[in-house]
């Protein structure tokens, strides 16, 4: 018996031109915070943009958001559902607001059940929100969609990097395509680069610093607070200067 | 529907297959469907026909009910999964995304969610057969 939902993964994505994965091997970096305010500026540069959110045990995107309760159309597969301009799909649509407890063979089909039937359409950015660490949503999309390109999280903790080290590692080896590391959360009394330098150390393209802003959590649901946050203000020059140089 | 994803997942599966076996025509694909998918057989096969390929002009489609049995991880307990005892957004909810069972099913003899999906899951090819 042959599991057929893996063959038209790629199909289902071919109208979308960059993938785009925030990740981190730490969590409660900002992953969550980074992958939504990148969708909603490149979305407000005027691009077509969705935002998938991978972390099926602890979706968070939707909270950043304020994403309405309710329930995806069918259409041929599953249609996301239009969240503040962006294509949006998230475990939360199935599972609300309770737990989901799944193992990691439940986290991989629930995966490729969602690549699979998830009709994302034409896209310029799909970005991806990812739980932390090296488990199998990583390994999946590392099988499964080989021209994602991953932006690291950490934040500037040496423990922190410690781990993201070897997702990055892990990462290099696979030969996965890398746009760099953004350091979170820096205080602003902070005035060393240890980060950065080891960033340097391992070959990891730092693209610069988000210093820790109180604002945040109350920006959740508001667009325009959240680009004015120095999450926002930090990843928009991210993207015009590393993201949309490159080819 | 989401049954035309699945059914292009087939056919382009089943081809795949019937090039590496060097098959020029497929007469018959074997499809097998878990009963916690609730996959509709008739919009299904609709599917199937409306999008195959030539390669697939006179192929029978049969499509197999699979029961589905959970296991649980706790006590070991093993049941049949009856989507009638569901409320109707729980049952499209996990015709979605199959795993959002762990959510809302428990284990009959100790109430917990940790159970595996032993067999009939979501949709399966099981055999083609063709002429070369
Ligand atoms: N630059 C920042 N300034 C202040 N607070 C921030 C900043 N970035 C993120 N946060 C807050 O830090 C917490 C963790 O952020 P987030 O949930 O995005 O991390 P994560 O890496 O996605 O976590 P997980 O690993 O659990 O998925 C949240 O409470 C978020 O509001
Ligand atoms: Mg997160
Ligand atoms: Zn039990």
């Amino acid at each position: 018996m042959i599991d057929p939902r893996v063959n038209v993964i790629d199909s289902r994505l071919a109208n979308v031109k960059r993938i785009i994965v925030v990740s981190s091997g730490k969590g409660g970096v900002g992953k969550s915070m980074v992958a939504t305010t990148l969708a909603l500026i490149l979305k407000d540069e005027g691009y077509k943009v969705g935002l998938f959110d991978l972390d099926f045990t602890s979706p968070s995107t939707h909270v950043i958001l304020n994403a309405p309760v309710t329930v995806p159309q069918e259409d041929k597969g599953i249609v996301p559902v239009s969240v503040k301009g962006l294509k949006y799909m998230s475990m939360v649509y199935f599972v609300g607001e309770n737990p989901a407890p799944l193992r990691g063979v439940d986290v991989s089909n629930a995966l490729i059940e969602l690549l699979a039937v998830t009709q994302w359409g034409e896209l310029d950015f799909l970005i991806i929100d990812m739980p932390p660490g090296i488990g199998d949503v990583i390994l999946d999309l590392l099988r499964l969609i080989k021209r994602a390109e991953f932006l690291i999280v950490t934040t500037s903790s040496l423990l922190a990097f410690e781990t993201v080290k070897k997702q990055v590692a892990l990462l290099c080896e696979l030969k996965a395509s890398i746009i760099g590391l953004v350091e979170n959360m820096k205080q602003a009394s902070n005035i060393n680069n240890s980060i950065e330098i080891e960033a340097r150390n391992v070959g990891l393209r730092f693209l610069g610093e988000i210093v820790f802003d109180s604002t945040v959590e109350t920006s959740f649901g508001d667009e325009v607070k959240l680009l004015g946050t120095s999450v926002g203000r930090m990843l928009k020059r991210v993207v015009e200067k590393d993201l949309l140089v490159k080819s | 529907m989401h049954e035309w994803a699945l059914a292009e997942a087939i056919l382009t599966t089943a081809a795949q297959i019937a090039e590496k076996e060097r098959l020029k025509e497929v007469t018959e694909v074997t499809i097998r469907i878990g009963e916690l998918q609730d996959v509709e057989p008739e919009i299904l096969k609709f599917a199937l026909g409306e999008i195959k390929s030539d390669l697939f002009k006179n192929a029978k489609f049969r499509l197999l009910k699979a029961k589905t049995e959970l296991k649980c991880r706790v006590c070991g307990t093993i049941w049949r999964f009856k989507r009638e005892s569901l409320d109707a957004a729980t049952a499209e909810a996990i015709h979605f995304v199959p795993e959002a069972a762990h959510t809302f099913v428990k284990c009959p003899k100790c109430g917990s969610p940790d159970f595996e999906i032993a067999s009939g899951r979501g949709v399966w090819l099981d055999s083609i057969q063709g002429v070369k």
